[in-house]
């Protein structure tokens, strides 16, 4: 028995692959659930219910799931071309607090503002990642390894500005930073809800991806560096240039993800704002087998996994970890059936 | 700053770089031998909590200190398996596949912990490795304390590298662990499997990680709490990096790591003004500059996340 590669993937298998993935997922979890003394199936409906089952908490969850659209495409674009970024936890914090920081003292009309805070944001997570860029391209040193120590790093820092220089008097109980002004709070989506127009941004960055990859100069250039960088170069592509761009937007994405989670949810920032949204952000991108636009898809996905599992832990005592068993074993078993969509079992 | 001096000449400070190391010794030593064999094995942060899971539930179910050991190890070893085979005859991305392992296996860990213990306001606590005095030589002056007054795992933690290396070195196991990490076609030559090898190397690699992560919850700490393992399965892997994959100098770089450890902890306690955050960081920071310097020089496992398919190049 030997895998060889397809000669041709034939369509319906690129859409079966996620569905079976997420459905072997979901049977090897029951396993546990069960260990719990709950039925899997009771479980697997309070989970859908508890996210999809009023106004409330389907806004719930399309609030969950907004930042998890940008740190899914700042994975997506940066795995493409093999830039393994991990650090995209970090990158949402740096967004945050800039945005934070810059946004309670600023003096500029409301929505010019709003893009302002969210251009800084971005500059801040593209400057995290562009470190480890240039490590990389000039010292050879793994980034994998620089951009996880940097989330320790990123993190801590947060910490040390909201407890000092940036910590808000008037908050109490857990320190948190000063929060943006109220001028540039994002309206909500949907009125007494927390969904707020950051889910439009989302969807557009998803978009504005999607078009700089499939009809752009750049978005070709860095998709040939992930598959092979030899032959790129032989092209005459530019593998410094390609991944500094590509180190840049995919910073810039991350560090958007927490500039919009504290202009339209938070308004400061605190080290326990992000329930490891960066590290999500790598398995909605799988999901989507890296494409930006079924990142909104596997983003809602994740987001309902997540939002459920509280509710479900809630009705059952099933501990809410089993949302975090769910989505890596997504990601193991998408892995695996991405390896079927480009590859047949021969005997 | 003479009291900063002054820490440096206390042998606690000492003692405690050696417990410091311990987690990072067996953890270093189990990813440079998965990538000596090939592969990357980035679930060692998940492995590790897992370690500590599993070590502490089984002392806390009853079982002894050795046995809590032994259940991380297997524990760790099954991870592994599943990591083997994913990256080895699937070939998959070692990257997202380690990244999905660390994410499930602190994930389940959690989880059954959660099942099975009731966390009340304080989290339960078992009764941990206590430090052993070596007859004679733990009287000696300074050294004594330093080196013979540890927890039984920190000996084993040196023992193992003493074995690590010689096996490496010495034996017709470690060259064929070596050269599967260099030229699998040209171990498939000698008649030998590759894949049998790096998935033997990546569960044995695993075991010993686990055995780190367990030393966490049964002699530095007596009791598991969510996000323990902080980031010290990443710093294993930088540290085969700085250790050029060597035993000997994967040693000494977590010994290096651990007197930083220690020592920021205690400076926090002489340097008033300074935020404590500044010297937590530290250690993350120093070990990002040791990767700049020594990255150039590194001598990488040549077939390193290159999977193995036979007959293909």
């Amino acid at each position: 028995m030997r895998l060889e590669r397809r000669s041709h993937v034939p369509l319906h298998i690129v859409f079966i692959a996620p569905v079976a993935a997420v459905c072997v997922a979901l049977s090897l979890a029951a396993g546990l659930i069960a260990a719990a003394g709950v039925n899997p199936l009771t479980a697997y409906m309070e989970l859908l219910r508890g996210a999809l089952g009023s106004r409330l908490s389907i806004s719930e969850m399309l609030t969950r799931a907004t930042p998890l659209i940008f740190t899914g495409l700042a994975a997506a674009v940066a795995f493409r071309a093999r830039l393994w970024n991990i650090g995209a936890e970090g990158q949402f914090f740096m967004g945050a607090l800039m945005t934070a920081w810059v946004g309670h003292s600023l003096s500029l009309p409301g929505p010019l503002g709003v893009v302002i805070l969210m251009l800084l944001g971005m500059v801040a997570g593209a400057a995290l990642l562009a470190g480890p860029a240039v490590m990389r391209l000039r010292f050879g040193v793994d980034e994998v390894v620089t951009t996880l120590l940097l989330n320790f790093i990123a993190l801590l820092f947060v910490g040390l500005m909201i407890e000092g220089p940036l910590r808000d008097p008037l908050a109490f109980g857990w320190p948190s930073s000063v929060p943006v002004d109220g001028a540039y709070r994002l309206p909500d989506l949907i009125p007494r809800t927390r969904l707020h127009y950051g889910l439009i941004v989302a969807i557009g960055a998803a978009g504005a991806v999607w078009l700089l990859f499939s009809r752009t100069v750049f978005g070709m250039e860095s998709r040939a560096t992930g598959l092979s960088a030899p032959a790129a170069r032989f092209a005459g592509i530019s593998l410094p240039g390609t991944l500094m761009g590509v180190a840049v937007l995919s910073g810039a994405l991350a560090g958007l993800a927490g500039s919009v989670e504290v202009l339209g949810v938070t308004a400061g920032v605190t080290t326990t704002m992000s329930p490891g949204f960066g590290y999500a952000g790598i398995v909605v991108a799988m999901l989507a087998a890296l494409q930006p636009a079924g990142v909104v898809g596997s983003a809602i996905f994740v987001a309902t996994i997540f939002v459920g599992a509280d509710a479900m832990s809630r009705a059952t005592g099933v501990p809410s970890f089993i949302a975090d068993v769910i989505v890596a074993l997504c990601l193991l078993s998408m892995l695996v059936a991405l390896l079927f969509t480009t590859h047949q079992v021969r005997r | 700053m003479i009291d900063a001096i002054e820490l440096l000449l206390n042998t606690n400070l000492w003692a405690a770089v050696l417990r410091i190391a311990t987690p990072l010794i067996f953890g270093v030593l189990g990813a440079l031998l998965c990538e000596r064999a090939g592969v990357l094995n980035l679930g060692i942060e998940g492995i590790m909590t897992m370690g500590a899971m599993t070590g502490w539930l089984t002392v806390f179910l009853g079982g002894d200190l050795w046995m809590g050991l032994m259940v991380a190890a297997i524990a760790g070893g099954l991870i592994g398996l599943l990591h083997a085979g994913l990256t080895v005859p699937l070939g998959l991305s070692q990257h997202v596949s380690g990244l999905g392992i660390t994410l499930l296996a602190s994930a389940v860990s959690y989880y059954i912990f959660r099942l099975v213990v009731d966390v009340g306001n304080l989290p339960p606590t078992i009764e941990p490795f206590r430090a052993v005095d070596i007859p004679y030589l733990s009287d000696l002056p300074v050294i004594g304390a330093i080196l013979f007054s540890q927890t039984a795992p920190t000996y084993l933690a040196l023992m193992a590298v003493v074995v690590m290396a010689y096996i490496l070195a010495h034996t017709p196991l470690g060259t064929a662990i070596r050269m599967t990490g260099e030229n699998p076609h040209a171990v498939e030559a000698q008649g030998l499997n590759p894949m049998r090898i790096r998935i033997g190397a990546v569960v044995a690699g695993s075991a010993l990680m686990a055995v780190g992560g367990a030393f966490l919850t049964t002699a530095a700490f007596n009791s598991f709490f969510p996000e323990m393992v902080q980031g010290r399965g990443w710093i294993c892997i930088a540290l085969v990096v700085f250790a050029s994959w060597k035993p000997g100098k994967a040693l000494v770089g977590a010994l290096l790591f651990a007197f930083f450890d220690a020592y920021q902890l205690r400076l926090q306690t002489v340097i008033d003004g300074v935020p404590y955050q500044l010297f937590l960081m530290a250690p993350y920071v120093l070990s990002i500059v040791a990767l700049v310097l020594v990255a150039r020089r590194a001598q990488v496992p040549a077939a390193l996340m290159a999977p193995y398919r036979r007959g293909e190049r």
